[in-house]
Formats: C-alpha cells, sequence, structure tokens
C-alpha cells in the first residue's frame, strides 16, 4: 500500500466518479486528495503543486486523459508519477494507446472499492520491484 | 430499428447501477415512444457515431430515482434535484454507454461516443440525433422509475 500521505490529483469531468473516488480513496486511508474538472486544468495543477498520484479519466474537454498522460511522461520533473485511468471506454485499441502511453494500470467504469484498491496494490508492487 | 442495439443499453444499466448505486433496476416491457416528452424529471442523451450506424441513447430518470441513485452513489442523502443529480444523471449514462460500445464493438459495430447532455425540469422533451425509431424501455427500481429510450438507424 502506498503511504498515507500520499498526494492524489482525481481528474474527471464528472464530479460524481471526482467524488465516489475520492470517497474510496478516504477509505483506503487516504486524506490528502485534490480535483482538476479536465486534462488541462490537471496539468496546470501538476506544474504548479505537489502530487505524487494520478487518477484520471480519458473522455474530457478540452485535454483528454490520453494527452494529459503523455504530457505527463514527456516532463522531466513529472514523469515518473503513477498515472491510473479510469474510464468508461475500454475497446482494446484504446487499451493499447494508453499502455503506449505509459498508464501504469487501467480500470472500467463502473467500478467498486475493491477494484480501486486491487488497481492501487499492483501499481505499488510494480513500483516497488 | 436493428433490436441488436437495445439489449446492450439493457445490460449495461443494470451492471452500472448494481456496481455503482447497489440498486437492482429491474426492465418492464419495451414499446416504441412516438412523441418527444420525456417521462422523467431529469434526462441525459449521449450521440453515438459510426461507420455502420448512428443514434443517441437517453436516460431520463424520475425525481425518486435520480435521487436514490445519487445518494447512493454519493454516500451522502442527495434531496433535491441539483447540479449533483444532474451530473450523476449524465455520468451514469456515460458509463452505461462506455459498456454498452464495447458490446456493440464484438458485434462490428464501432461507434465514437460524444459526452452527455442533460437536461432537468418538468415536462421536457428529449430530441434524438436521428429520426430513427424510438425504443423506450421502462425500469423499476425500489425507490423509482427511469426509462431508457435507444435511437439508431444503419
Amino acid at each position: 500500500m502506498f503511504d498515507p500521505k500520499t498526494r492524489f490529483l482525481v481528474v474527471d469531468d464528472f464530479s460524481t466518479t471526482r467524488r465516489v473516488v475520492k470517497n474510496i480513496l478516504k477509505q483506503l486511508g487516504y486524506d490528502s486528495i485534490e480535483e482538476a474538472d479536465d486534462g488541462a486544468q490537471a496539468y496546470s495543477k501538476l506544474q504548479n503543486g505537489q502530487y505524487d498520484f494520478v487518477i484520471s479519466d480519458w473522455n474530457m474537454p478540452n485535454m483528454d486523459g490520453l494527452e494529459l498522460l503523455k504530457k505527463i511522461r514527456s516532463d522531466e520533473r513529472l514523469k515518473a508519477m503513477p498515472v491510473l485511468m479510469v474510464t468508461a471506454e475500454a475497446e482494446r485499441e484504446k487499451v493499447i494507446l494508453a499502455i503506449q502511453a505509459g498508464v501504469s494500470n487501467y480500470i472500467m467504469k463502473p467500478f467498486t472499492a475493491d477494484m480501486v484498491k486491487e488497481k492501487l496494490d499492483k501499481i505499488f508492487e510494480k513500483l516497488n520491484k | 430499428m436493428n433490436v441488436d442495439f437495445v439489449n446492450p443499453f439493457l445490460e449495461s444499466i443494470i451492471n452500472v447501477l448494481g456496481t455503482m448505486a447497489n440498486t437492482e433496476a429491474r426492465p418492464g416491457k419495451p414499446f416504441l415512444k412516438v412523441d418527444k416528452s420525456a417521462k422523467g424529471d431529469v434526462s441525459s442523451i449521449i450521440g453515438l457515431v459510426g461507420e455502420k450506424a448512428k443514434g443517441s441513447m437517453a436516460i431520463t430518470f424520475t425525481e425518486q430515482a435520480i435521487l436514490h441513485i445519487a445518494s447512493q452513489m454519493l454516500g451522502e442523502v442527495i434531496s433535491e434535484v441539483n447540479d449533483t443529480a444532474s451530473d450523476c444523471s449524465g455520468e451514469i449514462t456515460n458509463m452505461v454507454t462506455g459498456g454498452a460500445k464495447r458490446v456493440l464493438a464484438d458485434k462490428g459495430y464501432h461507434f465514437d461516443m460524444a459526452i452527455p447532455s442533460t437536461i432537468v425540469g418538468k415536462n421536457h422533451t428529449i430530441t434524438h440525433k436521428t429520426s430513427g425509431r424510438i425504443v423506450c424501455i421502462p425500469f423499476d427500481t425500489h425507490a423509482g422509475s427511469f426509462f431508457i429510450e435507444v435511437c439508431f438507424e444503419e
């Protein structure tokens, strides 16, 4: 499990999913959670704030999750940041695009707290091998 | 309209509400809808465009149903139809469409999905993106009813 002080940035254009993810993270013992409405706002927050982990939707206006992921991976200061994508779309082609862009893991909507925990654990294991 | 387009949405809403809101949705008998009037108080509609077909899907919730579902999803009591309930309707529509899109892709129908738009208020109308026939499926939950409208043309 990640350190309870891990600072999360939750990115989704729907406040419902941001709140659901936030509630799950709180249940899992994390308190430091901020939100962004889309990729552009998230990237701006990442430039100006201190975060350890990004959980992002894919389909969003202004800047989608894939573009955000690519920006993170090409930014010297952010490129090692774990990024979990939570999205309604999970066709094979899309999953491949996300993997090629360096996504840490991928979760399909609808999701449960257990599913989020499992993905976080997998990312943690991968980072600590 | 090809009935193959209807079932994926029906199965997807049952899955989405069961997983995200711990709410059992029971489908009733589908019927053809002949007017634009919404049967619920909060409606979200989303367009889907593909090479072989295009159309739209709408979900219209009664006030009681969306308040219950939003409360269940967020773990807090949502007692009025506000931005929270409206956002919840949009996100459910988004999730349902994502799930149906995967099943439709397996059947050879690939679609690009748009971002849903939501209408709130008594006696509003729902305008689909194509002029095809509208199949409406009523659903019942223990907290109230909602309706799915599917309208596609090949």
